[in-house]
């Protein structure tokens, strides 16, 4: 059974549409990211489900009950803000018990709980704390147990890692997704940052312009992008243009003006593929820079020329230029990186290639 | 000089110059009256100068300076709670205002562009006996002969109100435009409605604003006399109306010195309690 569901939820403000018709199923107990750059439509469509927004078309489900019309205070939600909003003028342990006040819960058992959600982002003594009195990552973790001490039918998470600093922002990943997986909470969390969303979740929808491109578990949608948006949005993508031959056997045929010839294997290309004009995706972390004189191995390999490097200490990001394209590759650090200007070979093998749907 | 020197002393020296001037217009001057209300006032006219006890046992020991002082602190608390009560769900609503918060702010502050005075004088011709609410009435059939509205405790905490509103209204405005709205939200969404939101956590975050546009109020209400001059009757002089007269129409300085010094004391006491038990360091604690 699916814990919230979406049915062709449509957002207009005014004469702006925020969110087109879009249906989305977030199954019980997943993990669940909206991915998308700002103004995707991402953040409406998480206030939507949270009932700090209504939809002006479409349906909203929570546990196959429609929440069109349930105001937030009955949705029974966990929500997590960018900002953590904690009440400042109540004690962490006031914060965390806030949700159980309305909810008919015993003292000694709202003691207990407060203590056990506390325990559980292990901050189990800061009770009698103020929200000022704690750091950023800190008052995040309070966030996190004010909303799932509640016992949610669903935690809705909106960007909840982006007001902190980048290496507390990972400790807090791996924390998040460690309380979600213990408690198993259907979560719905929305992101900007695509390592977030592909380290975190159980399925990612994709989400440019108020629409969803692409749907699905994150190797899924990081190996066979469906759009030219989620290849570039999801890491650092080259699309080389290229002409489909047909099929051979496995494989599938293309010749490119940059990378010359490629027999793609066929499970990488979309159902339905044809001869005619296609777009490959090459990862950039898949092409590899090698001096011109080392075999191929079987791998494409093409001559090129290193325009621009950008060093960034276990790797280095090239611009390369192959033919008249610049690609962009980038290399785990061997010895040395390539210099600007250097002459070298870029190896491909055909089948780190994706190939997009043809439209 | 060290550099922990001269930072200690930087407060110093940009405070100065308000410390000088509170110095020489508040504090010097309330030594002058402070010393003149142990004077004497003869019967020829003239002031005799000495440590005299007689202007201080007549006021307090006279029902009718207590009576009035009673009535100044109840008149005071009066236009307060009517204050507090029409103000907020004004700042309220200029503070939820998207987009003309600026032009609202700007209409607040228009009542301060006209004089208090033509301001409390404007409610003759409303309240008048050819006053606006009269003509109305009158030309309708309503009343054969006007009524008398003016000129009564009544109409003094009116015109109180009217001059103090807006005070009250910046203050919680202030407050509640700090608020952030996220906070409601997340009060909600944890279940509570949007009443129990406001009542746990809108307004307890906006009491400061409330609390010192209270004090505001009550200590502008209580020291006026502007007011009961214009809209009051005979009977309705507040405590400054004895200190007016004893000082202008007497010319009694060492009585009026000595009044408006236990006005300044019974006011100064009342803040010094207000702070103790509603604590403005209180409310912000936890606000960092």
């Amino acid at each position: 059974m699916s814990s919230v569901t979406l049915t062709d939820i449509v957002k207009r403000f005014g004469s702006f549409t925020a969110v087109h018709k879009t249906s989305l199923e977030v199954p019980e107990g997943a993990f669940v990211t909206l991915l998308g750059p700002s103004g995707c439509g991402k953040t409406t469509t998480l206030r939507m489900v949270a009932g700090l927004l209504d939809p002006t078309e479409g349906e909203i489900q929570i546990k196959g009950r429609r929440v069109n019309d349930v105001p937030i205070h009955k949705r029974n939600l966990g929500i997590v803000f960018q900002n953590y909003a904690l009440f400042p003028h109540k004690s962490i342990a006031e914060n965390v018990a806030f949700g159980l006040k309305y909810r008919n819960v015993s003292k000694d058992d709202t003691k207990k709980r407060v203590s056990d959600a506390l325990e559980l982002v292990q901050l189990p003594d800061v009770g009698e704390r103020y929200p000022k009195q704690l750091s950023g990552g800190q008052q995040q973790r309070i966030a996190l147990a004010r909303a799932i001490v509640i016992e949610p039918d669903v935690l809705l998470l909106d960007e909840p890692l982006s007001a902190l600093d980048a290496n507390l922002r990972e400790d807090m990943r791996v924390e998040l997704k460690r309380i979600q997986e213990r408690i198993g909470v259907t979560t719905l969390f929305v992101t900007h940052d695509q390592s977030e969303a592909l380290a975190m979740s159980d399925q990612i929808v994709v989400m440019s312009e108020g629409r969803v491109e692409q749907v699905g578990p994150p190797q899924e949608v990081y190996n066979t992008p469906a759009s030219e948006f989620v290849a570039n949005f999801l890491g650092a993508s080259n699309i080389v243009p290229a002409n489909c031959m047909g099929r051979d056997g496995n494989t599938f045929v293309f010749e490119t003006e940059t990378l010359g010839r490629i027999a793609v294997p066929a499970d990488k290309a979309p159902k339905g593929a044809a001869a005619g004009p296609a777009k490959l995706v090459v990862r950039a972390e898949k092409l590899q820079l090698a001096p011109r004189d080392t075999p191929a191995d079987g791998a494409v390999s093409v001559d090129a020329i290193v325009e621009t490097v950008d060093y960034q200490g276990q790797a280095v990001r090239y611009f390369v230029r192959a033919g008249d394209r610049q690609l962009q590759a980038i290399n785990m650090i061997d010895e040395r990186p390539f210099a600007e200007g250097a002459q070298v070979s870029l190896r491909l093998r055909p089948r780190d290639c994706a190939v997009l749907p043809t439209i | 000089m060290s550099v922990e020197r001269r930072e200690a002393r930087q407060p110093w020296i940009l405070l100065s110059p308000a410390l000088a001037a509170i110095a020489l217009l508040l504090f010097v001057p309330l030594v002058f009256i402070l010393i003149y209300s142990f004077w004497l006032r003869t019967a020829t006219g003239a002031d005799q100068i000495g440590f005299f006890l007689d202007n201080w046992q007549e006021a307090l020991s006279d029902r009718f300076y207590r009576d009035i002082l009673l009535g100044t602190l109840k008149i005071a608390l009066i236009t307060t709670i009517a204050c507090a009560l029409m103000g907020y769900p004004a700042a309220y609503f200029i503070a939820r205002s998207r987009g003309n918060k600026a032009i609202l702010l700007l209409l607040l502050m228009l009542p301060f562009w006209v004089s208090y005075i033509i301001r409390t004088m404007s409610w003759i011709n409303i309240l008048g006996v050819s006053g606006a609410v009269n003509s109305i009435l009158l030309s309708l059939g309503i009343i054969n002969e006007p009524i008398q509205m003016l000129y009564n405790e009544t109409t003094v905490i009116l015109g109180l109100v009217h001059f103090l509103l807006p005070f009250m209204i910046l203050n919680v405005f202030v407050s509640l435009d700090g608020i952030d709205e996220t906070l409601e939200d997340a009060s909600n969404s944890l279940g509570a409605t949007k009443w129990q939101s406001f009542l746990e956590v809108t307004l307890p975050l906006s009491l400061p604003g409330l609390a010192a546009g209270g004090l505001l109020c009550f200590v502008l209400g209580a020291g006026t006399y502007i007011t009961p001059l214009i809209l009051g009757g005979p009977t309705d002089a507040m405590f400054a109306n004895l200190v007016y007269e004893a000082i202008i129409t007497q010319l009694n300085w060492p009585l009026g010195s000595a009044l408006s010094l236990m006005l300044l004391v019974v006011l100064g006491t009342l803040v010094l309690i207000y702070n103790r038990y509603l604590g403005m360091a209180q409310l912000m604690k936890g606000l960092g």
